[in-house]
């Protein structure tokens, strides 16, 4: 079992005993927050339906390294995604930065240690930004992850830089030999006008349990654009909580697509803040659980500043013993005049046994706002069933064509066409798989 | 072709058909009309094999198969085909996608090999033009946002290029105009020959002035009441189907 004088002693360990920019300060507070706080239980209202302590009953080994050399090249070149030559990677290997193992193809994109870019020129973005996210994960394990930071990276785009390759983060957790708390760490800083394409995946090897507690924060200056794809494909012993912390402090546009294809146990917190006037923010999300699999998205839209605009639409299927949780917030402070914000979530349920907990939550301040919310659960539309089992199709492909129809409007908002076409042929191998 | 002896058919523990007895053959349009409620769409919903209903008594051969043994989509497969009184939007579907699964599902239940993208092309192309239908519509998601004529035009496209053996159009007039109807029913005369067979289900004599039937039926509570040839949808239509159901309300007393 990981109790709290398990991390202590793994905390204590890691001091590095210097002064890293005032990291070593920050981990100090997180872990007191920790000790305080605890891994957060079902009577955390944030964590009613999502049941995590008891994952910790379970021995989880926190690395105390960067395991140089045990995930080897050739396990990197088993997992990296389709068109992988033209992306800028960044691996991550149990939660420590792989500088060997990456490879940084943009010449105008700075990838650098987080201690380094504390102590270097990006101290103050560093000081001012690196824990932006625990004002919303206000529990302990959004204060777990911050305590442990090693290994973290820090990834830059400069000015009116047009970062050609996509970024790929690969999230390795080598589970080969024990269970595995991986807790990788990123701030990502877009300056004016810079553009850039961000993609999250994750993988363990090995079949003993992982999990991964993750946070990325990123910063969107004025007249930037930031595209970020998070795809969670991974097997049913590895669990994440994985957080994607979006600040926009200018006007800017940015689009999160979050497509969960199974995991043991899903946790995404996506928060996107509206930051400055005149910002355009879309959410994207499709999930597809089966087995016992378990996934919740929380998202948060916090419109601060007047004339934003939000447009939410997340999508569910779920099958088997599978359940699913979507929690919605819109905040709209009393000075974000004029904000749009519109959010839907739909599911379909395919089997009597999953379940799926669906809510909206809005909180406005502000009178002169437009806001809109709905969500649905439902089976699948059986009169469209039958129109296409009339025209010779049969049932199984039936069934598989409207599903895919269901789900194509989130991934038509998918800009890299080699990462829609490999997540597209893995949504079409889990429907003939689900479907025979 | 079809033979339908004393069909009982109900659906949610109502009974609607209260013993359909019909028979079609190749080459041969029948219309059934009737008043509101009197069983049509049921009767063309039993035909086609929709879930919901329940047959409880007759039989329906088709082609010498028992129809009411087989899956929709098998029952499409030997050639039965019914055109929707409300076609089904499917937004994210693509209406040749669509179409293209349909034809070569038909043609695997057949064991034949699929249609090369080539063949599959021209023989779109021919059927569009017959049914006067553009290919923007078709690069569209199935029917979302179509109009209710284009709606009916897309059936009668599907229709064309599945070449049923038996046509059911159910209602296929409802909700056009005279232009549309006139489009609509162009494409399904092009489309008659000797070997197939339509089956006109309407409220209406008007969409007969243009699809002409050799047989029209009067359907009430459930049974076939009067048949007789095309001169009969004219008389209905002067004298509307109050003298049917006074007719019957006599005969039943």
């Amino acid at each position: 079992m990981n109790t709290i004088a398990y991390f202590k002693e793994r905390f204590d360990q890691f001091q590095p005993g210097e002064d890293q920019g005032g990291l070593d300060k920050l981990r100090g507070q997180a872990f007191q927050t920790f000790s305080q706080m605890g891994i957060p239980g079902s009577k955390h209202e944030e964590w009613k339906y999502t049941r995590i302590a008891g994952l910790f009953n379970k021995e989880f080994q926190l690395p105390a390294d960067p395991l140089t050399g045990i995930v080897s090249p050739d396990d990197l070149n088993r997992l990296r995604l389709p068109g992988h030559e033209a992306t800028n990677e960044l691996v991550f290997v149990n939660g420590f930065y792989s500088f060997s193992l990456s490879k940084i193809r943009s010449t105008n994109l700075q990838v650098l240690a987080l201690e380094e870019a504390a102590d270097g020129e990006f101290r103050g973005i560093v000081n001012q930004w690196l824990g932006d996210s625990s004002h919303y994960q206000k529990d302990g394990l959004n204060a777990l992850n911050t305590a442990f930071v090693h290994g973290a990276v820090f990834i830059h785009a400069g000015k009116a830089e047009h970062i050609e390759h996509p970024l790929y983060i690969y999230h390795i957790t080598d589970a080969r030999s024990v269970n595995i708390l991986s807790q990788p760490r990123s701030l990502m800083y877009l300056s004016e006008q810079a553009h850039a394409q961000v993609v999250e995946n994750y993988a363990t090897l090995g079949s003993n349990e992982s999990f991964t507690n993750q946070i990325m924060e990123i910063i969107v200056e004025q007249e930037a654009r930031l595209e970020y794809y998070k795809v969670q494909n991974d097997g049913s012993n590895t669990n994440q909580v994985s957080t994607t912390h979006i600040r926009q402090i200018g006007k800017s546009f940015i689009q999160a697509v979050t497509i969960s294809l199974d995991g043991g146990l899903i946790r995404n917190n996506l928060n996107v803040i509206l930051d400055a006037k005149n910002c355009e923010a879309h959410l994207y999300g499709l999930y597809f659980q089966t087995g016992h699999s378990h996934i919740d998205n929380h998202t948060i839209v916090d419109n601060v500043k007047p004339n934003c605009l939000s447009n939410e639409l997340y999508k569910g299927i779920l099958n088997h013993q599978s359940t699913g949780v979507f929690n919605g917030k819109i905040f709209v402070r009393q000075p974000a005049q004029k904000t749009n914000a519109y959010q839907s979530n739909k599911n379909i349920l395919l089997s009597d046994t999953c379940s799926v907990n669906t809510k909206p939550q809005l909180e406005i301040f502000a009178d002169d706002v437009k806001c809109t919310h709905g969500c649905t659960v439902g089976r699948l539309n059986e009169e469209g069933l039958f129109y296409l089992q009339s025209r010779g199709i049969s049932e199984k492909t039936a069934r598989n064509l409207l599903l895919s129809a269901y789900a194509s409007d989130i991934l038509d908002q998918i800009k890299l066409l080699s990462l829609r076409g490999w997540v597209e042929k893995l949504i079409n191998e889990r429907l003939e798989k689900e479907l025979s | 072709m079809l033979t339908i002896q004393n069909l009982h058919a109900g659906i949610e523990g109502k009974k609607i058909l209260n013993g359909i007895n019909l028979e079609i053959k190749a080459g041969e349009v029948h219309a059934i009309m009737g008043p509101n409620g009197s069983g049509k769409s049921t009767l063309a919903s039993v035909l086609a094999g929709r879930k919901d209903y329940e047959v409880l008594e007759g039989s329906v051969e088709f082609l010498g198969k028992d129809l009411l043994e087989l899956s929709p989509e098998h029952r499409a497969a030997l050639g039965l085909f019914l055109a929707f009184q409300y076609p089904i939007e499917i937004p994210g579907l693509n209406t040749i996608n669509f179409i293209k699964t349909a034809v070569n599902e038909i043609r695997k239940s057949r064991g034949e090999s699929p249609l090369d993208a080539v063949t599959f092309l021209k023989r779109m192309k021919e059927k569009m033009a017959l049914v006067n239908i553009e290919q923007t519509l078709l690069s569209r998601s199935l029917n979302e946002g179509f109009s209710g004529g284009e709606k009916k035009r897309n059936e009668v496209f599907q229709m064309a290029m599945l070449e049923p053996r038996l046509a059911i159009l159910d209602e296929t007039d409802s909700g056009l105009d005279i232009d549309a109807i006139r489009i609509v029913s162009n494409g399904v005369n092009k489309l008659r020959n000797k070997d197939n067979a339509v089956l006109v289900v309407t409220h209406y004599q008007r969409l007969l002035d243009y699809i002409v039937p050799d047989y029209v039926h009067v359907l009430y509570n459930g049974r076939i009441v009067k048949s007789g040839t095309k001169e009969l949808a004219f008389e209905l239509e002067e004298r509307g189907y109050d003298f049917i159901k006074n007719e019957n309300t006599v005969e039943t007393v």
